[in-house]
């Protein structure tokens, strides 16, 4: 019998951006997966947790683990609040059983995709140039992928879903992952710095050509948007699973 | 003359905002540490073995830190035996008490010195000047901020917020060259003159140390520009001031080290100059100077001892994204950049409190880290730290309280939900008040779809039910 998935569609994302919470769901049954969407969910904490208010989010992750721990895995297309429950419950709950059963089985959407449901076949069309935005908490919490940082042999989880479909152009950037300067509330307490960081990126993206610029984290991707937008730049923003969800995953 | 810092602590935002509003300098401080960031990759990737390197260095240092005071003794006693001076300071006080005994009881007036940050931590320079002591500062970009009148901007480039038109000008002032000249070149071998003859008339050097070995009794003093050796061959009185945590087990970890250690300030495979000093020169002194200065009371904490690992190479703040784009100053700290916010966190939680949030949490100075402190972590577990003693800003804690509470109830939360989404769709400018006015005098607010996707998935799960929603 398939494993029971519980979708976890972090807050922002369901009042927000539905349709990225939409294209994960098509994702996932288009390869087979049976799921649940548990209605009593809201939010991870990590918004708290990141504010260094343990005592408010402490009830959040007490509350994701009793709502989802009824599942064999959970995913979610957020690789930020997927870092949270997996590895920033800890500090807020200790070390214990249920935790470490939830938290060691809930995946980002394509950390699931590929490491998961070993996902090697792609098929399906993207005809545009896009520039791949590593969001930092994927990258460097989940290890999506290899960060630039560090040295060994390069992979990522994301790119290697995108780079199959026909006709899309993946575009080289100069700095391949530098972060967009979203970071929660320093989005809004170091304004300044956040915004020279995403106009910063999207330069970058621009320069190398892209079209779309896409990545597994809707939080980035809004406040890049949001830049972009602003500006009357005729950069799209879209997220991976909008781009993955037309095509066939195997 | 030395100056304090140019802003006071607590200010970082504010400070960073000004910063950006200069754009072309903002982006040039941006490319520069983005350009050491990007030698620092070439040196790393030259070595295959390099993460099993950070963690023997990592493995070296933590073993160090966990039998700090039997190697900080077993460095004593071999030091002695070579004849070196040891002296035991408990703060930047009785540092800067200690290094001007030993000059005074030696009549010295003049003294050249090596680059340290210990030294700018306790505030040295001003300390001397004020007892009638010339200090000059030897490392050029030293020696441009100290002409300058102001601290080091980075731990390992002093002057990297100064242009090579703004150093011309200053030489031109101070050293008299000629006007309009910018060629770093030939202001280096201005510098070069200038310096010469601070050498040859100092009574004393003074340096910092890069690595204490334990086993030997001996210091180590890493340079590209030689001018600790300068410093310390031509006068006979040698003074060398470091930090507890400076103290390593064994000569053969100096291998994995320095090796780590250029990489990853500059990208150099090693840096032009690592001295070795194991006593005085002949009729000479040689002092070191130990100094806790607060550093124990971090070896205490387990969940930030790790930052006592820092070997100042500086890659942290060449990586950080906040730190490029907002320049050292505005850590109003001596240490500025991720491992600067720690350190001044730990040392003073109420004036640093807003370094914590000086970050993005991106982890790339975790990633980037010689000596893999897990300083992104750190980071965050002191915004804990400061919520816990109540030093979060009411704003926030308020703001986090309500949203906690809205939610814990699904029902509160889907009500939220539809009216942010009404107001964005219906009222947008109603969300630019307040908190959001920081998000939306840049960056366009979503728009706020009609459904949210859990009314989507009602609306599918009723339909397939083929009843009425």
């Amino acid at each position: 019998m398939a494993p029971t998935i519980g979708l976890f569609v972090p807050c922002y994302v369901d009042q927000l951006y539905p349709e990225v919470g939409w294209a994960s769901l098509r994702i996932l049954r288009q390869v087979g997966a049976e799921v649940e969407f548990p209605r009593e969910q809201t939010c991870c904490g990590q918004p708290m947790a990141n504010s260094g208010c343990a005592a408010e989010a402490r009830p959040l992750a007490e509350r994701f683990l009793s709502i989802f721990g009824r599942y064999d895995q959970v995913v979610a297309p957020s690789g930020s609040c997927v870092a949270m429950v997996r590895h920033h419950y800890r500090e807020l709950l200790g070390d214990r059983p249920d935790l470490e059963r939830v938290a060691s089985r809930t995946f980002e959407l394509c950390q699931w995709l590929v490491d998961v449901r070993g996902v090697s076949r792609v098929e399906g069309e993207f005809r545009r140039k896009v520039g791949l935005h590593k969001s930092c908490h994927g990258l460097r919490e989940l290890r999506l992928g290899k960060s630039s940082e560090t040295v060994g042999a390069p992979y990522d989880k994301v790119q290697q879903l995108l780079a199959p479909l026909r006709g899309i152009e993946l575009v080289e950037l100069a700095r391949a992952d530098e972060c967009c300067g979203f970071g929660g509330t320093f989005a809004v307490a170091e304004e300044a710095v956040s915004c020279m960081m995403g106009r910063d990126r999207l330069a970058d993206h621009e320069k190398a050509g892209a079209e779309v610029i896409t990545g597994a984290d809707v939080s980035c991707l809004m406040h890049l948007q949001g830049l972009a937008r602003r500006e009357g730049r005729r950069v799209e923003v879209m997220h991976v699973a909008r781009i993955l969800e037309g095509a066939r995953l195997s | 003359m030395s100056a304090g810092l140019p802003v006071p602590p607590g200010q970082h935002a504010r400070a960073a905002a000004r910063f950006v509003a200069n754009e072309v300098r903002a982006h040039r401080h941006d490319a520069a540490g983005w350009h050491l960031r990007s030698n620092r990759d070439r040196g790393a990737g030259s070595v295959p073995e390099w993460e099993a390197l950070r963690e023997a260095a990592s493995a070296i240092k933590a073993h160090t830190l966990s039998r700090l005071a039997d190697y900080l003794e077993e460095f004593e006693r071999n030091a002695r035996q070579n004849g070196i001076q040891v002296h035991w300071a408990r703060d930047g006080a009785e540092h800067n008490a200690i290094v001007h005994g030993i000059l005074a009881g030696h009549g010295v007036a003049r003294v050249v010195k090596s680059k340290s940050m210990l030294t700018e931590e306790c505030g040295l320079n001003p300390y001397l000047e004020a007892r009638g002591v010339e200090v000059t500062d030897t490392d050029l970009g030293e020696r441009i901020v100290q002409l300058l009148g102001e601290p080091p901007s980075h731990i390992v480039v002093p002057a990297i917020h100064r242009t090579k038109e703004e150093i011309g000008e200053l030489f031109q002032r101070r050293l008299g060259t000629p006007a309009g000249l910018t060629d770093p070149t030939r202001l280096t071998e201005a510098a070069r003159h200038h310096l010469r003859q601070k050498f040859l008339s100092a009574q004393a050097g003074i340096t910092g140390v890069n690595f204490a070995i334990a086993e030997t009794g001996g210091v180590v003093v890493v340079t590209n520009e030689g001018n600790a050796d300068m410093g310390t061959s031509l006068p006979p009185l040698h003074v060398a001031c470091m930090g507890v945590e400076k103290v390593i087990p064994r000569a053969r970890d100096l291998g994995v080290l320095l090796r780590v250690l250029a990489r990853s300030a500059t990208g150099q495979p090693c840096s032009v100059y690592a001295t070795h000093f194991h006593g005085p020169l002949r009729g000479g002194e040689m002092h070191v100077v130990v100094v806790d200065n607060g550093r124990s009371a971090i070896l205490a904490r387990d969940a930030f001892r790790r930052s006592l690992s820092c070997i100042r190479c500086g890659a942290c703040l060449n990586t950080c994204p906040v730190y490029r784009r907002s320049g050292g100053y505005s850590y109003g700290a001596t240490i500025p950049g991720p491992i600067g916010s720690v350190l001044s966190a730990l040392r003073d939680p109420r004036a640093h409190a807003d370094l914590p949030f000086a970050s993005s949490l991106c982890g790339s100075c975790s990633d980037v880290c010689p000596v893999r402190i897990d300083l992104h972590h750190e980071l965050l577990a002191f915004r804990r730290e400061l919520s816990g003693r109540g030093l979060v800003p009411l704003g926030k804690r308020l703001t986090m309280k309500l949203l906690s509470l809205v939610m814990r109830s699904p029902r509160l939360y889907a009500l939220a939900g539809r009216a942010a989404r009404f107001l964005l769709r219906r009222a947008p400018w109603a969300l630019r008040l307040g908190p959001g006015a920081a998000w939306a005098r840049q960056r366009a607010l979503p728009s706020g779809p009609a459904a949210s996707f859990r009314e989507l998935w009602d609306r599918q799960a009723s339909a397939e039910k083929g009843g009425l929603p």
